[in-house]
């Protein structure tokens, strides 16, 4: 068959492996020394000249994750993690500052070129002066956080006239203490899961936003990570808080160089909406899945909530996730605020040895709140994919709806695709619909395409793209346009 | 591991019983009831269910029941449906076969002997991978085996357990097998009722049914669980279906404070298929659970599912329903469908719907709804001039029979509407009572 070679060719044309992002950056580092204790936890601290309390925070969650055991619910299997075997801290050997565009280390922007990231491309990473007009253009804020250090954070000028705090939460913490003491914790707290109590002790930085009330964030905010070094663990924290009647967009991409090791990214993200404030939070996860071989590839282990607590305020989580070898991850919404909405749109592809196990949790607990999900599934080569998902609506809920659908399609006889709703509803006047379906690429539909000259992949490409539509369209348009190009090189090889 | 005993891991009911067993089969049950304990909702199969109604009882081997409440009991059961009454059956008191109330006559080509007999555990759960079916495993003393020679039609067949603890607790753990041969076919219509006034104890009703179906069998399980208010009725339900042969169940389950009933059905065969309906009527304190895992281990099978609860008072159901399709299960052909009605602010519904998926070529599907009644079809039906009360009944009425109408037999499926309304009838005045 043509395609099979056509298949063939493209992907030895990109090499071993497809993942174009797996470069790595020789750059000068800082590390902690390996392992994880109360001193290593000290040392992270004290790097960030953060305050008394925090330190105390965060040894509080280390030592409740002394006491927690790793979950073991999900549908994923890897070797035991050996959490003494990884720098804790890792960051880029710093000079005074990214004052002018020659103190920036030309590694590191190479890297973010590399990426393609819509930074204001290295002029803005130096904060030099820009036109006027041309903010106007690039209407997009980014936080570049690489290995465990936030690095450069864009816009802040024409954010903070507008009221909006967009920053590295490690400056946060040290600028805006009573804010981040306020809410840091309050929607994941130190000791909720495994995963998080280990990211509250030791996560080195992240990103802070803070809309206040009324405003609508002037342009979309972002942040890319990029777990760079050797033996490192990336645990970000991210902290939005959006007041009375104010909205934010945020995105958010991933990527990780190859290596055949694993290495662990545990992220907290915690949203709070208060009345009529809106959140929308975009993912693009393209982490290293490792090799055609399952070796290596970043372990995600996410735990990502928000808070609805005003009334009539939404949260709203679209994800495309492609990368890792490992994912662990369900985004949530905690819907207290009367009239509060959630949503979740997801696409997870899995190819290759990669495991998923992602979903969300809508928790009603206001009346009449609402929440929408929609989960599409791909697995192909020897994936294993599960959608895992709770629906819960407390007895107060009344007038509470929830409408999921989750969707799975598989490419090949060598994976599995997987769905597990929970629907848990204690209050008669809820109404709860799941619907869940499970199938492959039809004959008719491949036919189809081939007849009117698509190639194979091309034509798998077309219909996976079709199947994701419901999600895709929730993307903000750059991530969009990025997320099918995605969903297309993480397919590649899986057909003919 | 020795460490750990009976006792410290829920077993205490039971204790006394459990110790001094010889039987291999037995004991080895007992070991690995040993090793899981009652299941707790930590257990995931268990993570709805908790178990605590057993605890601080103390499970006795069962005592007689009055001849007289028998037989009361059997003919409150067949008081309007004459059908059934001359159906061949087979009763069992307290989980001991009862010769007095059993037929002898057996239609041709079907025999029948009991497990205390026969002491023939079977091999569909070997090793007990269930604690309730391990439980079984160590303390049946009875049951029935059924068995359909090849080709043989054997009709309908009545499978009725009676009980009644008396003044103390009891528990009994019948030990079932049917077995049907190439091209055969049989309706077995399990029910399981109470004797009025009985006492004060609650017993505990275990049983463990096997049912292997072979090429071009086709077996209809349908069951109506009617146990004393205060009873707890764990049953389990294996099904082996081998190629084009069907295991068409449903269940009805009315009665107990606790109730589960779990299925594990497998398509064996190429084209082989199973339908695990049923429909639950819960009120007061009342939790009923149905839990189904119906593995696909062959392609071109197909598998259905309806099941639908309706809720009132304090009530809780609990559905899981998995589908697992393996990766040579090709063509596969799976529904799933979850419904509930909550007519009270206090009942409650937790559903699982879980698919497992390995083979591509494949067209699964589930689906779950939660609700209370449409206010649109109430309107409309109240618009007509129908009372308030009547129209509730009737779309709680409609929604039920929707699934008992998937009962082929249609003196099986007269009598479950009957049962249906009696439930409905005797919850909604005890609701009305309590508010």
């Amino acid at each position: 068959m043509p395609a099979v070679t056509e298949t063939r060719e493209q992907v030895e044309k990109l090499g071993q492996s497809s993942y174009k992002w797996g470069f790595e950056t020789d750059i000068e580092m800082d590390f902690a020394p390996k392992g994880l204790n109360e001193d290593i936890i000290r040392l992270i601290s004290t790097r960030k000249e953060e305050p008394e309390w925090m330190l105390e925070w965060r040894l509080e969650a280390y030592r409740s994750w002394l006491k927690m055991k790793e979950p073991t619910w999900a549908h994923v299997s890897y070797p035991p993690i050996d959490y003494q075997d990884a720098h804790y801290y890792a960051a880029p050997k710093k000079k005074a500052g990214p004052k002018s565009l020659d103190e920036v280390d030309p590694e590191l922007l190479r890297t973010y070129e590399k990426l393609g990231i819509p930074l204001h491309e290295q002029a803005m990473l130096a904060g030099v002066e820009v036109p006027e007009g041309e903010e106007a253009r690039l209407p997009v804020a980014v936080d570049a956080v690489f290995d465990s250090v936030s690095v450069a954070t864009t816009f802040r000028k024409t954010l903070s006239e507008a009221g909006v705090i967009f920053c590295p939460i490690s400056e946060a913490i040290r600028d805006y203490p009573d804010l981040v003491r306020q809410y840091l914790g309050s929607v994941v707290p130190v000791a909720d899961n495994f995963f998080a109590a280990l990211n509250s002790a030791v996560f080195t930085d992240g990103s802070f936003v803070f809309v206040p009330k009324g405003v609508r964030c002037p342009m979309e905010l972002s942040t890319y990570f990029r777990i760079n070094a050797r033996n490192t663990g990336q645990f970000e924290r991210t902290l939005i808080v959006v007041e009375d009647g104010a909205s934010v967009s945020y995105l958010e991409g991933c990527t990780a160089p190859m290596r055949d090791e694993n290495q662990l990214h545990a992220a907290v993200v915690e949203l709070v909406a208060m009345e009529d404030a809106k959140i929308k939070y975009s993912t693009v996860q393209n982490w290293y899945p490792g090799d055609e071989n399952g070796r290596g590839g970043i372990y995600n282990f996410v735990t990502k909530r928000g808070a609805c607590r005003g009334a009539r305020s939404r949260i709203s989580w679209t994800q495309v996730e492609t990368g890792s070898a490992v994912t662990w991850k369900y985004p949530s919404c905690i819907l207290q605020g009367e009239g509060s909405v959630g949503e979740f749109y997801s696409v997870a592809v899995t190819n290759n040895h990669q495991q998923a196990d992602t979903g969300t949790k809508m928790i009603h607990l206001g009346r009449n709140t609402r929440s929408t999900i929609i989960a599409k599934t791909i697995s192909a080569g020897k994936s294993d994919s599960t959608y895992r998902g709770q629906v819960k609506i407390m007895p107060k809920a009344s007038g509470a709806r929830n409408f999921t659908q989750c969707d799975s399609l598989l490419i090949g006889d060598q994976c599995g695709a997987h769905t597990v709703p929970y629907i848990e509803n204690r209050n008669m006047t809820a109404r709860v619909e799941h619907e869940a379906t499970t199938s492959k690429i039809s004959e008719d539909q491949m036919f189809y395409c081939r007849q009117r000259g698509l190639s194979e992949e091309d034509a798998v490409g077309l219909i996976v793209n079709g199947f994701c539509k419901d999600v895709l369209k929730e993307l903000p348009m750059e991530f969009a346009v990025e997320a099918q190009k995605l969903l297309q090189i993480s397919l590649e090889g899986s057909v003919g | 591991m020795n460490a750990i005993t009976p006792i410290s891991r829920g077993l205490a009911p039971f204790e006394g019983r459990l110790t001094g067993i010889t039987n291999d089969v037995r004991a080895a049950a007992v070991g690995e009831l040993e090793r899981l304990g009652l299941p707790t909702q930590k257990v995931e199969a268990w993570h709805y269910t908790n178990l605590r109604a057993l605890s601080g009882h103390a499970f006795a081997t069962p005592g007689m029941v009055d001849e007289g409440k028998v037989t009361a009991a059997l003919a409150a059961l067949f008081g309007d449906t004459e059908a059934l009454a001359k159906l061949p059956r087979l009763v069992l008191v307290n989980g001991r076969l009862s010769a007095a109330h059993s037929t002898t006559r057996l239609p041709e080509g079907v025999s029948c002997t009991s497990f205390a007999t026969t002491q023939d555990f079977g091999t569909q759960s070997a090793p007990d991978r269930e604690a309730m079916v391990a439980l079984n495993t160590a303390l049946a003393e009875d049951g029935v085996c059924l068995s359909v020679g090849a080709g043989v039609k054997a009709g309908a067949f009545l499978l009725i357990s009676v009980a009644g603890a008396g003044n103390e607790d009891a528990s009994f753990h019948p030990r079932h097998a049917v077995a049907l041969g190439e091209g055969a076919s049989l309706t077995l219509f399990e029910l399981a009722v109470s004797v009025e006034d009985a006492g004060p104890a609650m017993y505990l009703h275990n049983p463990v049914l096997s049912c292997d179906v072979a090429e071009d069998a086709h077996l209809t399980h349908v069951k109506v669980q009617e146990e004393a208010e205060n009873a707890v009725h764990l049953a389990t339900v294996y099904a082996d279906v081998e190629p084009r042969g069907s295991y068409d169940s449903f269940t009805l389950g009315l009665g107990a404070v606790l109730a589960r009933h779990e299925v594990h059905a497998a398509l064996r065969g190429s084209h082989a298929s199973v339908h695990v309906n049923g429909a639950q009527i819960l009120g007061a304190r009342q939790v009923g659970d149905i839990t189904s895992v119906i593995l696909h281990g062959a392609p071109d099978g197909i598998s259905r599912q309806t099941v639908r609860n309706v809720l009132m008072d304090h009530a809780r159901a609990v559905f899981q329903g998995k589908v697992l399709v393996e990766r040579i299960a090709q063509k596969t052909d799976g529904y799933q469908m979850n419904q509930a009605l909550l007519l009270s602010p206090n009942a409650e519904i937790d559903a699982k719907p879980e698919l497992e998926i390995y083979a591509d070529d494949v067209k699964c599907s589930h689906g779950a709804t939660v609700g209370a009644l449409d206010e649109d079809q109430l309107f409309y039906l109240r618009a007509r001039g129908i009372p308030d009360d009547q129209a509730r009944r009737m779309l709680v009425e409609a929604f039920l029979t929707e699934t008992v109408e998937l009962v082929q037999d249609e003196a099986v499926r007269a009598f479950l509407m009957q049962r249906v309304e009696r439930a409905l009838k005797a919850r909604v005045s005890a609701g009305e009572k309590a508010a």
